[in-house]
Formats: C-alpha cells, sequence, structure tokens
C-alpha cells in the first residue's frame, strides 16, 4: 500500500516536525493546560468505577476473540445490517473506499453533504475526493469545523483543533461567518456554530459518517458524540452514508455495554457523553431512508496477519494514550504527520502504510509506558514499538547500504564488544583513555559524534577511573593475601 | 463489488489463519463481569437524579396523578407551543399547550418552543436516558431540533449500571429493531481549550420529571 | 544466602559506586555477594532500538551466566525488565524454544534492589543514616515496568536522619529513554526541563531514583544548569552509615 491516505503530511523524521513544534510557545502552552486537563478529568471517572480493571480485561479479550474470527462477525453484521435494509460495500482500499462514497452521492445529485467528525473518512482523504468530484463536505463538529475553518489539519483525534486556543477560535469565527462582535468566551463561540451549522442541517439531504461500533449480532451500529451534530446528521437527512474499519465489529449486544463504560471515561473524562446514537438498518418513518456502509480494509487485514501488531487494532479512539504521553504533550499532533498522532498512531500508521514509509515513528517514544497504564482495552503500545523497530533494523538491513549507517556500525560493534568478556573489559579501558580530551571536573560538556546530540543540552558524567569490576577484583584479592 | 467483498474476506481469512485462533467464544465476557453491588430503591433514584443535575439538566419529582400538573409548571416557563410525539398519552396533554408530531415538518418542530417526550429508561450510574422509540417517544428528530426537551422518566425504569440497560434494550433491538438514543445532559462541546461548554446542537436544556420515586 | 549482583554494563563502566553500595548493603544484612565476571550487557538497548538478531547472543549470554543463582538482584529496574518482561518476546521472536524454557526458569529470579529488600526479604530499615534533604523519581521501568511499587519509598522514608520531599508530578517520564535521549533530543530536552522544575522546586540537594540511566540524564541537566542538586542511586542512599 502507498502513503497516499493516513499519512497527512509526509514528513521525513518525526523529530524535524518535533523541533518545529517545539519552538512554538502558544502551541507549548495550549497543549500543556489541555493534556492536564483531561487527564485529571479521566482519572476521576475512572477511579469512580471499583471494577475498573476487570472492564479493561474484558474490553481486551472481546476485542481479541473478534480480530481471531473477524470473518464470522463481518459476514454476520453483512447479513443482518441487510436484514435490516441497509446496504452493504466492500472497500479493500482508501480509493475504492472514496469511489463507492463519492458515486452514492452522485446518485442522489446533491452538491454538498454533511459529515459527523469521522477518523475513517479522514484516513481514505474522503474530502479531498469529493471536492475532485464537484461534491462539498461540510464539517459538522466544532472541532472539525474549526480545522477546515483554517485549511489545517488535525492534531488530535478527539479535539482535532486541540493546538488552537479561543482566540484563535475567535478570529477564525469573526472572518467565516462575518461576525465582528463575537468575543472569545466558549459558550460564544458553540453559539455562533450552532447558527451556522443548523441551516446546513436542515437543508443538506446526504450525510457521512464513521463507526464507533458494529454490532454482529443484530446489525446495529453506534456512534458516540457530545454536541448533536451527530444526531442531526444521523436522523435529518434522507441519504446516510457510514464508512467504517473492518476492526470496529463486536460480536454481540452485550459487549458494548463493556465499551459504552470504558469509551467516554476514557476519551472526555465523562461518566457517559451527551449523545450516542444506535441504529439498525432503516427505521421506516424515522430517519434516513437510504442507509449505505463501507467496510473498509485499507491495510488493517495486514495488521491482522501480524501476531504483536494485532493487539493495535483492538483501539476504539479514545484517545487516553494520546492525553497521557509526555512525548505527545510537548510536540502536539502535527509532528507525527498522520491522522493517527501519539503512541496510537506511533503504532498504528507505521503498520498502516509500511514501516519503511513512516520508519521514525516507532521511535518517537522514550517508551515510559504510560499509554499501557492507561489504555482500555490494555494495548500493550511500548512491546508494539519495540516490535516495529526490530522491523525498521530488518529492513533497514536488507540493504546494503543499511549496514553502513553510522547507527549500524556503532550497534553492531557493541554487540560484539559485549559478547566477549575481554573485548568488554578492553572497551571500558579504551573510554577511559579515550575521554580525557573532553572531561573537565568528571563530565564532558561538548562530546564528539553522536554525544554531541546529548552534550548539546546537558552534560555527560565521565568514566570513572575504577570500573566496578575492578574494584571487585582488588577488594578480593586483599581479601586473598589477608 | 462481489469481487471486492470475496477479496477483503479472503485477506482476513489469511491474517487470521496465521495467527493462533482462541477458541470461539459462546457467551460474552462482558457477562462474567461482577456486578455492582445492589442499591435500595430510593438510593437509586437519588444516584440518578444527582448524576443528571451534574451535567447541568434540571431534575424534578412528581407522581403519575400529578405529571401532567408538574409538566404544565416547567411549559408555562419557556414558551406556548411544545411538540409531543403522535403517541404521547393523552391524559397528559390535555391541558398543555402541545401539538402532536403526526407528520409535522422538520420546520414545525425546529420552531416549537420545546418537546415533551417519555423514555425508554434511566441509568443511575452515569445519570443517563435512553430512548428508544417506545410509546411517548417519538421519532429521534422530535426529541433532537427544539431546543428544549423535557423528559419524564419513571423511577421504576432506572437501572444501575450500563450493562443492566444494555439487558434490557436488547428486546427493543431485536424484537422492535428500534433505534436508540442516549442522553447524558444537554448536547456538549469540549472542542475549545477542552473546557465543557453545555449547549451546542441539540436541545440546550434538559429538564427531567422523575415519576414515582419511592420515598417521596 | 548468596545473591548474584548484575551489575550492568552501564553501571559497571559509570556508575562504580552504585555497585559498591549494593555490595554494601547485601553484606551489612549478612548475606553473601556473587560477582559472575563473564556478565556484560543485558541487551537492552539493542533489543529497544530495533537490533534484535544483535541482542540475541547478549540474551543468551546473560542466561548463561546467571541461571546457576537462585537469586540474582539489580541496581536497574530497566535491565530487570528487559530481562522479565522482553527476553521471553526475544526468544519468540528467534523461535527458540530451549532459550524460551530457560528465561521463564530465571526470570522470576531476578529482582530490583527495592523488590529484593522490601518484597523479597521483607525489609524496609537496612540500617542507613543520610541527613540531607532528597526527592525521589521514580523511573518509568520501576513503575510501569516492573511495578516496584512504593517499594523505594518505603526504603527512604525509614533512613535515619533524611528529609524526605516528594517529588511533584513524580510519575512522569524524565525524558530519558535510551536512544529516544539522542534520537529525538529536543523531545527529550522539553520532558527533562519539566522535569528539573519540578525537581528543583522541592529544594532537595539530592535526587534519588533507581536507574542510574535516567539520572545520568537528569543529573547531566542539573550540572549544566549549575543548580547544585545531585543525584544518587537508591543503592548509594540506603548503603551510607552513621560514620560516613
Amino acid at each position: 500500500m502507498k502513503p497516499d491516505s493516513v499519512i497527512i503530511e509526509l514528513s521525513p523524521e518525526f523529530s524535524v516536525g518535533a523541533k518545529q513544534a517545539l519552538q512554538n510557545t502558544q502551541l507549548r502552552r495550549n497543549m500543556g493546560k489541555a493534556t492536564q486537563t483531561i487527564r485529571a478529568k479521566r482519572a476521576t471517572v475512572v477511579g469512580e468505577l471499583p471494577n475498573w480493571e476487570s472492564l479493561r480485561d474484558a474490553g481486551e479479550r472481546i476485542k481479541a476473540e473478534t480480530m481471531a474470527h473477524l470473518d464470522v462477525y463481518i459476514e454476520r453484521l453483512e447479513k443482518n445490517i441487510q436484514a435490516a435494509g441497509g446496504t452493504v460495500h466492500w472497500a479493500s482500499t482508501a480509493a475504492q473506499a472514496n469511489e463507492i462514497v463519492t458515486k452514492l452521492i452522485q446518485a442522489t445529485k446533491s452538491k454538498h453533504i454533511i459529515k459527523v467528525k469521522s477518523l475513517t473518512t479522514d484516513e481514505i482523504r474522503l474530502n479531498e475526493a469529493l471536492e475532485a468530484a464537484g461534491i462539498t463536505p461540510i464539517e459538522t463538529d466544532l472541532a472539525e469545523l474549526i480545522i477546515q475553518l483554517a485549511h489545517e489539519k488535525s492534531s488530535h483525534i478527539l479535539v482535532p483543533a486541540i493546538h488552537k486556543n479561543r482566540s484563535e477560535i475567535r478570529e477564525l469565527f469573526q472572518k467565516a461567518m462575518h461576525l465582528p462582535d463575537l468575543t472569545d468566551e466558549p459558550k460564544e463561540l458553540a453559539a455562533a456554530a450552532r447558527t451556522f451549522l443548523r441551516e446546513k442541517f436542515m437543508t443538506v439531504k446526504v450525510a457521512t459518517s464513521g463507526a464507533n461500533f458494529a454490532i454482529a449480532e443484530t446489525g446495529s451500529v453506534c456512534v458516540v458524540e457530545s454536541e448533536g451534530n451527530g444526531r442531526m446528521c444521523l436522523t435529518l437527512p434522507d441519504v446516510l452514508i457510514t464508512v467504517m474499519g473492518i476492526e470496529k465489529i463486536l460480536p454481540r449486544w452485550e459487549d458494548l455495554g463493556v465499551f459504552m463504560q470504558l469509551l467516554p471515561r476514557s476519551s472526555t473524562g465523562e461518566r457517559m457523553n451527551p449523545y450516542t446514537s444506535i441504529w439498525t438498518g432503516v427505521h421506516p418513518g424515522d430517519g434516513p431512508q437510504e442507509f449505505h456502509i463501507v467496510l473498509l480494509d485499507n491495510g488493517r487485514t495486514q495488521v491482522l496477519g501480524d501476531s504483536v501488531g494485532r493487539q493495535t487494532l483492538h483501539c476504539i479512539r479514545c484517545s487516553a494514550c494520546i492525553n497521557i504521553c509526555p512525548v505527545y504533550e510537548r510536540t502536539g499532533g502535527h509532528a507525527y504527520g498522520s491522522v493517527y498522532p501519539g503512541p496510537i498512531g506511533a503504532i498504528l500508521t507505521p503498520q498502516l502504510v509500511g514501516t519503511e514509509h513512516a520508519a521514525s515513528l516507532p521511535y518517537a517514544s522514550s517508551l515510559c509506558g504510560a499509554c499501557y497504564d492507561v489504555c482500555p482495552v490494555k494495548i500493550n503500545i511500548p512491546e508494539v514499538l519495540v516490535h516495529l523497530r526490530g522491523r525498521v533494523v530488518r529492513e533497514k538491513h536488507s540493504h546494503v547500504s543499511g549496514w553502513l549507517d553510522p547507527e549500524s556500525i556503532g550497534m553492531s560493534g557493541l554487540g560484539q564488544v559485549f559478547g566477549n568478556r575481554m573485548a568488554y573489559e578492553g572497551a571500558q579501558t579504551m573510554g577511559k583513555l579515550a575521554q580525557w580530551l573532553f572531561v573537565h571536573d568528571g563530565y564532558i560538556e561538548n562530546g564528539p559524534g553522536p554525544l554531541g546530540a546529548w552534550t548539546a543540552m546537558r552534560d555527560l558524567q565521565a568514566i570513572p577511573d575504577q570500573t566496578f569490576r575492578q574494584w571487585w577484583r582488588e577488594r578480593n584479592e586483599h581479601d586473598d593475601h589477608a | 463489488m462481489t469481487t471486492t467483498r470475496n477479496q477483503v474476506l479472503a485477506d482476513i481469512r489469511a491474517a487470521t489463519a496465521r495467527g493462533e485462533r482462541p477458541g470461539h467464544q459462546t457467551h460474552s465476557f462482558a457477562t462474567d463481569l461482577q456486578a455492582e453491588a445492589a442499591l435500595s430503591p430510593s438510593a437509586l433514584v437519588h444516584m440518578f437524579a444527582e448524576r443528571v443535575s451534574e451535567y447541568k439538566a434540571w431534575v424534578g419529582y412528581s407522581t403519575s396523578a400529578g405529571l401532567s400538573e408538574a409538566i404544565g409548571e416547567r411549559l408555562a416557563l419557556y414558551g406556548t407551543r411544545y411538540v409531543v410525539p403522535a403517541d404521547f398519552p393523552a391524559d397528559l396533554v390535555q391541558q398543555l399547550p402541545c401539538v402532536r408530531d403526526e407528520q409535522l415538518s422538520h420546520a414545525d418542530i425546529a420552531s416549537a418552543d420545546g418537546v415533551v417526550s417519555l423514555s425508554a429508561l434511566g441509568i443511575a450510574q452515569t445519570g443517563s436516558i435512553v430512548l428508544d422509540a417506545g410509546v411517548g417517544q417519538g421519532r429521534r428528530v422530535l426529541t433532537l431540533l427544539p431546543d428544549y426537551h423535557l423528559c419524564v422518566v419513571y423511577a421504576a425504569s432506572i437501572v444501575l449500571t450500563v450493562p443492566e440497560a444494555f439487558e434490557r434494550l436488547r428486546a427493543s433491538i431485536q424484537e422492535r429493531r428500534a433505534p436508540l438514543t442516549f442522553i447524558s445532559g444537554p448536547s456538549a462541546t469540549s472542542d475549545i481549550e477542552l473546557n465543557r461548554v453545555e449547549g451546542v446542537h441539540g436541545p440546550r436544556r434538559l429538564e427531567v420529571i422523575i415519576v414515582d420515586a419511592p420515598g417521596r | 544466602m548468596t545473591i548474584a549482583l548484575f551489575i550492568t554494563c552501564f553501571n559497571d563502566t559509570l556508575f562504580p559506586n552504585t555497585g559498591k553500595a549494593v555490595v554494601t548493603i547485601l553484606e551489612r544484612l549478612g548475606h553473601q555477594v556473587a560477582f559472575p565476571e563473564e556478565q556484560t550487557c543485558c541487551g537492552q538497548m539493542h533489543f529497544n532500538t530495533g537490533y534484535q538478531s544483535e541482542a540475541l547472543p547478549l540474551i543468551k549470554r546473560f542466561v548463561r551466566v546467571f541461571s546457576e543463582y537462585e537469586c540474582i538482584v539489580s541496581p536497574s529496574a530497566s535491565c530487570v525488565g528487559m530481562v522479565r518482561d522482553m527476553y521471553q518476546y526475544a526468544a519468540e521472536v528467534a523461535k527458540d524454544k530451549g532459550l524460551a524454557a530457560e528465561v521463564k526458569a530465571l526470570a522470576p529470579r531476578v529482582y530490583e534492589l527495592s523488590e529484593l529488600l522490601v518484597n523479597k526479604l521483607g525489609l524496609v530499615d537496612v540500617g542507613a543514616y543520610y541527613p540531607h534533604r532528597v526527592t525521589y523519581h521514580p523511573t518509568c521501568h520501576s513503575i510501569r515496568g516492573i511495578r516496584v511499587g512504593d517499594a523505594p519509598e518505603q526504603l527512604l522514608r525509614a533512613v535515619r536522619g533524611i528529609d524526605y520531599v516528594p517529588l511533584p508530578a513524580a510519575e512522569e517520564c524524565c525524558g530519558f529513554g535510551g536512544t529516544f535521549a539522542i534520537k529525538n533530543a529536543d523531545t527529550s530536552m522539553a520532558m527533562l526541563s519539566d522535569k528539573m522544575r519540578n525537581i528543583t522546586g522541592t529544594r532537595a540537594e539530592v535526587c534519588v531514583a533507581a536507574d542510574n540511566s535516567c539520572l545520568m540524564h537528569i543529573g547531566g541537566a542539573l550540572h549544566r544548569q549549575r543548580t547544585g542538586v545531585k543525584i544518587a542511586h537508591l543503592a548509594e542512599v540506603l548503603a551510607s552509615g552513621e560514620q560516613a
């Protein structure tokens, strides 16, 4: 698969984007404030449930079982959606999905569509495909609207405009909605969006959405939201088109009861999100009378085939890992160059597009493990990161030139040294001798080669005169003589 | 189309055949969860009321006999023209300024001062109300477009946990294929600096009347 | 009891005093310390950076060197985590069933120092005296990797003369992360500067941790910025006695 989807801006290296972001002090302030707020809210509502850990276990087991038998469940879902009057479409790639959606909209003759916030449609770049076909997509989620008006990219999966503060948003709305007197009061900004979008909801006849969950047993589809824009899009139009990754399936009705406890608390830090809509095919006299669902692969079956990477597909897009991540908190989402930022993005993006197109992302983590602790379905993100790093190096070493980069040479040299006690002890002595030029008062303040990256910002403690093993040997010799 | 379908299915099968395949489950892991300790009926209602009001929704109480009057008191506060579902109980609306949803247009519904509906159940632990298009709840758009939603919740319909709610709602899905809406407070957004702001596209004012609460 | 010391290549070379301190503590408690001199490196740096095939011989070497010991201790939570959590995975990747079985038998016998003292030996007071204002940074691999819990704080609180000050936002990563500190030096420093602010805010004289790798990172910045705050491994605090 080519990285023409998922990746929104192919940056050569995470560290390059991160460096840029780190220089933006406004961004760092916005991000710091936002992540601290949401972490505290999450911790409070999670602490309220005494069985939180068993809920996580249940979430993990339900997902693992679903993935192991995905073929059975996806066919069951298809059958039940069809029986309820819905039409099921299948797409292997982003391009196929976009073509299906475009044709369905063209058949309605509508030139506009209203959209419920959907990462999956962001991933396949549906908006671009629609615009190319002369169809105008209107984002109805407040943050998505902000991003769309600013012609920017999302920096968070749940709150795409998390990097923007209220005054930045006010300026945007003042221009786009012709409201010169708008203040930066969040309530007033939300009201402006309500008025702006109400007219669209009442007139546009086609909507697209993603899906948080779909229940194989009943053929039901579920959208979890806050603002009511989801309810508007899911009930007012004549035609509803849902694009859903194949991993979003849950086998049974009661499984949803588990995830409706895990998701809101992990995501927005609420006991429950304001609105959840669950529909089953077409409901006569209520809501859209034409319902299509596009089941999307787009790299997911590749992930499914990897025994360690597979758990990535358990993700319910809550963003708890993103909010807790100390790296994300500093860099924001754009440095990840993908629709999926943060820890989950660092493992999902390289698997969807191929590690060769996103080789720096598995390294965009200090492996601190905070993400694993908060994940509601217990995805072992550090494990998958290390797993993908292994893949990156294996791919690098599949070319002769890959063996010749300084890191490979160093790693392979150190591997030899550690493989042999004499070589190891010799290297300790060599290190002590080699450092004399750089050491002042027990510290190196300006190191050579790769040490430069370290000593640019912090001192490096020098190697002391005596290693531990030398001390041990000396001590034992004394004891022997005594 | 068929070929893409077969391709995706074949890719799934190839991918899952490679890994270990745990035994196919006949029951849900959801049922393995330890049940919450039960609350007394009055504690249950109290928790529900408290958590609904934490979402900044108004909560009041009434008896069945006094319900029409209780609804009337609230409606008098906000306007003169309300909508109710087509099958809303006749005895409740006779004295009230309500229009039945008999094929009302979206514009008609949107211009109403509010909507009154019944509900399928309440969830105490999360302060949620669930609508399942049952009696007195109407089609989904009815409780969506007006800026004010007054929702009647019978105390007997309140459950403690989310899984209990799902257990009760199974019949609505399987027997009636009903659309479901979970409502937890008025619409809200946290999209601006992650500050919660109540009131975006759905009803900005939500009020709940709990009927026949024990001990009241 | 004979306890084998897994010093780690990092401590052996850069922080010999930590190793000496572990020996002091264990001998003071009446145990015998063994130091298998064939030990080198557990392979963590290679493995976590993606050099899995280079790590494999080191993993096998570790297993060979230490499998004869009943109880192994290390003053490095992250290296203990490597052995306990990643060796199994590494054996699976290498499809080496023999190695997997050896790892399974060995891994539970490898302890981090505070785990050994508090959980296995049931001690909190190890007879230390350390009259300084101290704050403690719980390293990621100690709390979220091998989950030592509050064992280190329990040990510190029992030290005589100590003025222990809890660290605000203690559980946040310091930004070290092995090669992360070099590959993503800017982000690493941004994380470190918040950690530094929290450390200096406690007005502690010494910042203590259970991993010298993180401490070298933290100490490097404390030294560069001339804060006067020193670093010390937990073992060094616990080894201090009245006479010292």
